[in-house]
């Protein structure tokens, strides 16, 4: 057998390139074991970034899921929430060029937080249903109420109160999120210098509350 | 026998530079050198799959085509060999970092089509380099192409911000470019 391949020089090319190419083939299935990526990392640094206010106005239900998207390919500028700060970190993150929020899914506000009028609750539980983060306290036919420091913001609450006893009124800000408003005196000569500017104070903002 | 080796080196890096002299792997020279993050990335990944591949298709032809009277062989057995280190190193840059994996995209599975890879092997095997002259050989083969890529991209950091006239803008300028360093890189043809 072995005699006829070494005479035969054609099978014994033959069979050489299957043999490398079977060996080839064992070390990359082991790789592929052994590195195997399990889901992928970026949607994880991408959800990291994004508010987590859960609130649906890019179109996607969540943030994780629009981060899967973003990572898919899907335009960074839906996240009204984030605001341009959140932008510019994506941007940053991919690689990609910043842009400006999408009008089309809200617009860029002061942080809020919901408050409901406690007198007027009836008790009904739909806006702790409504709640993405359970940051609403309460039970059937009692009153109600939001853990302010809990409460992300995004409206969801308000749309189902039956009685229309929550209103947002901007968050109270203490010492750790306060920021000075520079007051834009030029603003296309002033443009660049106030974007950078307040994209670090809010960022010193969210450093300190993660402190305290 | 060290400065055997440092004359190799010096040689795979400047005078028969695989990009500027030799004019092999032109593509990922072009093609990922807009950043100079990117490039350096795309460097280290071009380093390792070089200095691999040069090793592995060394003992792939020394080891298994030699005594098999196979030599004919080589290029479809050395392509094989690269092939398999591509795969391994993506798969191991796909893991430790993902962000270099995004950047890089199509150009890392792309090393495998770069002709400077199958060059070293071939060049190795036809000057008769021994195990280790064919490792130095393919480090200072993937050296030099990594100090080209890196000094291209940042030049081309500045070429994005520079004047340069409308016919001669975006790829034109920098075809213009790596002529002019390929010039450069011709000054060292006396060295050794």
């Amino acid at each position: 057998m072995i005699e006829f391949i070494i005479n035969n020089p054609f099978l014994a090319a033959v069979i050489a390139l299957v043999a490398l190419g079977l060996v080839f083939g064992a070390i990359l299935g082991f790789g592929a074991v052994k590195f195997a990526v399990d889901g992928d990392p970026i949607v994880d640094q991408i959800n990291a970034i994004l508010p987590q206010t859960q609130c649906g106005q890019c179109g996607y239900p969540g943030c994780k899921p629009y981060a899967e998207a973003i990572a898919n390919g899907d335009a960074i500028n839906k996240c009204p929430p984030g605001g341009e700060a959140g932008i510019i970190e994506l941007a940053n993150l991919l690689d990609v060029e910043p842009m400006a929020l999408d009008d089309e899914h809200g617009v860029e506000d002061v942080k809020k937080v919901a408050y409901i009028r406690e007198d007027e609750c009836i008790g009904c539980t739909k806006c702790i249903q409504a709640c993405p983060i359970d940051a609403i306290l309460g039970a059937a036919k009692q009153m109600h109420t939001v853990i302010a420091k809990e409460c992300t913001g995004c409206d969801l609450c308000v749309e189902p109160c039956p009685v229309d006893c929550i209103d947002m009124i901007p968050a109270v800000e203490g010492t750790g999120a306060w920021k000075w408003d520079i007051p834009d005196r030029n603003p296309t000569y002033n443009a660049n210098i106030i974007v950078t500017d307040r994209s670090s104070l809010d960022r010193d903002a969210g450093d300190s509350g993660k402190a305290a | 026998m060290l400065s055997e080796f440092a004359v190799l080196l010096v040689g795979a890096i400047f005078i028969n530079n695989f990009v500027l002299v030799q004019f092999l792997g032109l593509c990922p020279f072009m093609g990922v050198s807009n950043k100079l993050e990117t490039a350096i990335g795309m460097s280290a990944a071009t380093t390792f799959v070089l200095t691999l591949a040069s090793v592995c298709s060394y003992l792939t032809y020394t080891y298994i085509l030699i005594p098999l009277d196979l030599a004919y062989l080589r290029t479809i057995a050395f392509i094989l060999v690269i092939a398999v280190v591509v795969q391994f190193t993506e798969m191991v840059v796909h893991k430790t970092s993902p962000l270099l994996y995004k950047v890089l995209g199509i150009f890392l599975p792309l090393i495998t089509t770069n002709c400077a890879v199958l060059g070293v092997a071939l060049l190795n095997i036809n000057q008769q380099h021994s195990f280790i002259e064919s490792a130095v050989y393919g480090f200072g083969a993937a050296a030099g192409f990594s100090l080209v890529l890196v000094f291209f991209s940042a030049m081309r950091e500045r070429l994005a911000v520079a004047d340069v006239p409308e016919p001669f803008q975006g790829s034109a300028i920098g075809m213009i470019t790596a002529g002019l360093m390929s010039l450069a890189f011709m000054g060292f043809a006396g060295l050794v």
